[in-house]
């Protein structure tokens, strides 16, 4: 299973085997709701250059689109027109697109190579909800795994609302210039840089994965890849990347979009508390710790990895249940900071108010404030 | 023609300048091998191998050979094939025989290898780490119910019930009182106490002693309903209704009248001196529909404890348990081909069934297919002899492990297959007072104590080497395994990719 990736190519993402990458993250928001530029994170992930190898970078930012700010904004790249096209088919069969366009950048040299990227805002047809009895979210999610299955050469790399995911094969700070993201602002950011083992050359295999609002950069081999994305499978997700990050993201879309369990609850799913921890406590909390790891086996997520999720009402930093991976959290006035190194929070924020290391499998959950 | 028409598989040589004359052989030995004549005597035409004299001889003046006797080879006629030809000619009849199948068919778990880390992850060293078995069985709701009340405190809507802890993920397998002796169950009873695990009864019935030990039990329920009361179903954390034995697809429990005596007739419920014949199949189980009343009858009977079936794996396994699932089973025991039995015909024992590995593979994925994986847990049994198959196994899928054959050995059993005869030397499978008063119960308990410790350091270790730290992290992990030597059809149903992929 070698990675096919040529101009005409039909299997454009799928041939390829799971690569173990490591990597840096980094995260901040703003819990007032005020909205930052871009270039504020470019900075962040600049001192973290160490931590990838180029060939793999990107960002979510959060409350970008207020102006589209009720569409579900599809951001796809496309291997060719042709792809282009039979995509932009299925789409006009499915939803009502607001406005499409190109999605702006600015070439540069390391950065070589770029698909077709556009961008979609839409709402789903009425009549397809009808018909199908979906969610406007589920029938998003459905609509973007075929897209992903289904039409070649199409990839959507982002379909949340008033949010967007911006990705490349390159270093992070050279990906965050290539979309001029200085020219955005938002509540929330989050950036990626990867260091794979082998090279995809692949820009869907970048991170942030991102499914409706959900993004997640990831840290990371998941030990336990084979049981989770079997797991996975029993409740209909199709994970096609063979990447660790897209497990997390389906894990936390699974947990608290489809079961709505708590934040803090799918963490100690997926960092599950040891029974040693879970033995010393009794009553009603021993119960609930005790069949969630049962029931949401599956779902606990072995082997090293630091993790930080976005979505639309904040925040979240995640450690694997011995802490393999570094993470660390800062909080100056309304910010919160999560990132792999003091470093680049600090280059961002040189004074915080508190910094600290958070313990294996306690999350970090930075929210919007009521209001914001 | 001569009475012994077949020559002896073994000669049994006495160094009679090594001994000592001090009979202990002859007290020794269950299959009546020694004589005293002057002299320790020995008819090698009795012998099977099974080493107790050799053990117990003082001055190891006892040497077992292979009969070295020589066959004209021939590829097709196998002696084997010979030997039971001679056999039959002479007495009609099925060739009866014990354990688990001796064929030499390709053993799947050891084409598997286990994956390790190597600097992208990191392994972890369970020696500083915790590394967690503990396993639950039975029934599980897809997903949990999880609110915050007015003070936002966490509320669970559905907790888990129904469910047995186990610490370790390996059960002692169904092996009756009757085809064992009361004092062989008795040490799987402790063993299965003191390691946090279980036994099951088989279908002959739970002695009013080890009523003791019944929360580490599982009561079993077979078309023969030996000792099957109201008092013996509640006795136990669960329930098994055994439809079949993986060293006999298709066919029922026999013990031959002589393992029959007063204990086993009490505990049975049946006369003394008579087979034990169990009927082919439950006379009322003739489709997926009995099967369902019978699990909710017994569920009944107990007040809704957990109901486990037990299979022998055959050719449409998948489609079966999927069925059995849908009955409202809480655990599906599925016995491969090489599990072992007290007595079987040996065609059907060596040529009925399939293997475990396969079994696993194909219900877990069956299972997960049809989204209801959570359902049931899958133990896996017949076949399991080393801490790297229980790893296996759980890797395909399977939640558990179920052991006998290696719990036997763990307490003296030479594999000498006999067990059907009742003459077992280490007062295992037999019921004769003076062979079975050999076995204490507390030397046993402390083998099984360590056997069952031992592959779990040994799974444990694995486990660090996999970087997990938790053993539903492998639980059908088959990116974890991968094949040496398996065609490609069967690495597709494993699930499983070959090496270098
Ligand atoms: S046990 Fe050994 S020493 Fe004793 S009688 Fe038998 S052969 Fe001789
Ligand atoms: S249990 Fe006894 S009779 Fe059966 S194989 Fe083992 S040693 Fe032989």
């Amino acid at each position: 299973m070698s990675l096919e990736v040529s101009d005409n190519s039909m299997k454009w993402r799928f041939d390829f085997s799971r690569i173990p990458s490591a990597c840096g993250l980094s995260g901040f928001i703003n819990r007032d709701g005020n909205r930052v530029g871009g270039e504020v994170i470019i900075e962040s992930m600049r001192v973290m250059n160490e931590r990838g190898n180029g060939l793999g970078g990107g960002f979510a930012g959060y409350g970008i689109y207020p102006e589209y700010a009720e569409d579900y904004a599809l951001h796809i790249m496309f291997e060719s027109q042709e792809g282009k096209l039979a995509c932009e088919a299925l789409l006009k069969e499915n939803v009502n697109v607001e406005k499409m366009e190109e999605i702006p950048t600015e070439p540069n040299e390391r950065i070589v190579n770029p698909p077709i990227l556009w961008r979609y805002f839409c709402k789903p047809r009425a009549e397809k909800l009808n018909e199908t009895g979906k969610s406007e979210d589920d029938f998003i999610v459905d609509l973007v795994m075929q897209i992903n299955t289904d039409v070649p050469g199409s990839f959507v790399f982002s379909s949340g609302k008033n949010m967007g995911v911006f990705k490349a094969v390159g270093f992070a700070e050279d990906v965050g210039d290539f979309y001029r993201l200085g020219e955005y602002k938002g509540y929330a950011w989050i950036g990626h840089t990867r260091f794979p083992t082998n090279t995809p050359g692949w820009w869907g295999g970048a991170h942030p994965f991102n499914i409706l609002d959900w993004s997640v950069v990831h840290n990371g081999e998941i030990s336990s890849y084979g049981t989770n994305k079997r797991y996975l499978e029993m409740f209909g997700y199709r994970c096609t990347l063979l990447t660790d990050t897209e497990v997390m993201a389906y894990l936390f879309d699974l947990l608290i979009r489809k079961h709505r369990l708590p934040i803090e609850i799918a963490c100690s799913v997926m960092a599950a508390p040891f029974w040693k921890d879970i033995d010393r406590t009794n009553g009603d909390e021993r119960k609930l710790y005790e069949s969630l790891r049962s029931v949401y086996a599956g779902a606990l997520v072995n082997g090293p990895f630091a993790v930080i999720v976005g979505f639309s009402r904040g925040l979240m930093g995640l450690n694997d249940r011995i802490k393999l991976r570094p993470l660390v959290a800062a909080e100056k006035n309304e910010y919160i900071y999560i990132s792999s190194e003091e470093a680049a929070i600090r280059e961002i924020c040189p004074k915080p108010e508190r910094i600290w290391a958070p313990r294996a499998g306690k999350p970090v959950i930075a929210l919007l404030r009521d209001g914001a | 023609m001569p009475d012994r028409f077949l020559p002896s598989e073994f000669i049994v040589n006495v160094d009679h300048q090594r001994c000592r004359r001090c009979k202990r052989c002859i007290l020794n030995c269950g299959f009546g091998v020694f004589d005293f004549q002057n002299m320790t005597t020995a008819d090698s035409s009795k012998c099977v191998a099974c080493h107790r004299c050799v053990v117990f001889c003082p001055e190891e003046a006892i040497t077992i050979t292979r009969n070295p006797l020589a066959y004209r080879e021939h590829a097709s006629w196998d002696v084997e094939l010979r030997k039971a030809i001679w056999k039959q000619a002479q007495n009609s009849g099925m060739i009866l025989t014990g354990m688990g199948n001796d064929k030499p068919w390709l053993n799947i778990f050891d084409h598997l290898l286990i994956d390790a880390c190597q600097v992208t992850n990191p392994s972890i060293d369970p020696l500083r780490e915790p590394m967690e078995l503990r396993t639950y069985l039975g029934r599980k709701p897809d997903r949990l119910e999880v609110k915050l009340d007015s003070e936002g405190k966490i509320v669970l809507e559905n907790p888990l019930e129904n469910n047995i802890m186990i610490n370790v993920p390996i059960i002692f397998s169904g092996m009756s009182y009757g085809s064992i002796s009361l004092n062989a169950q008795r040490a799987i009873a402790i063993a299965a106490e003191r390691l946090g695990t279980l036994m099951n009864t088989g279908e002959g019935g739970l002695h009013e002693e080890l009523y003791p030990y019944a929360d580490h039990i599982i009561v079993q329920c077979a078309s023969g309903r030996f000792g099957v009361h109201s008092k013996y179903l509640n006795a136990g954390v669960a329930v098994e209704i055994k439809i079949g034995q993986g060293a006999k697809p298709g066919i029922g429990g026999h013990l031959p009248g002589e393992k029959i005596g007063r204990e086993v007739s009490g505990t049975r419920m049946i006369p003394q001196g008579t087979d034990a014949l169990s009927p082919a199949p439950h006379h009322d189980i003739y489709s997926i529909e009995d099967l369902r009343q019978l699990i909710y009858a017994l569920k009944e009977a107990t007040g809704y404890k957990p109901v486990s079936v037990k299979i022998a794996t055959v050719h449409n396994v998948a489609a079966i348990a999927s069925g059995i699932a849908r009955a409202g089973a809480d655990m599906i025991y599925l016995d491969g081909f090489r599990g072992g039995t007290g007595a079987s015909p040996a065609v059907v024992r060596d040529h009925v069934g399939i293997p475990i590995e396969i079994a696993i593979a194909v219900v877990d994925e069956q299972l997960r297919n049809e989204g209801i994986r959570n359902m049931v847990s899958i133990i896996a049994a017949g076949g399991i002899r080393s801490s790297a198959d229980v790893v296996k196994a759980i890797a395909l899928g399977a939640d558990a492990v179920a052991i006998g054959t290696a719990a036997l050995i763990a307490m003296g059993c030479r594999l000498c297959q006999k067990c059907y005869t009742g003459n077992c030397s280490w007062g295992i499978a037999t019921q004769r007072p003076e062979l079975t008063s050999r076995l204490d119960p507390d030397w046993g308990a402390e083998r099984l104590v360590n056997l069952v410790n031992s592959w779990s350091l040994e799974v444990k270790e694995v486990l660090g080497a996999l970087g997990i730290n938790a053993i539903e992290s492998l639980r059908g992990n088959r990116d974890r395994l991968r094949s040496l030597g398996l065609d490609p059809a069967t690495n597709e149903v494993l699930g499983v990719k070959p090496v270098g992929k």
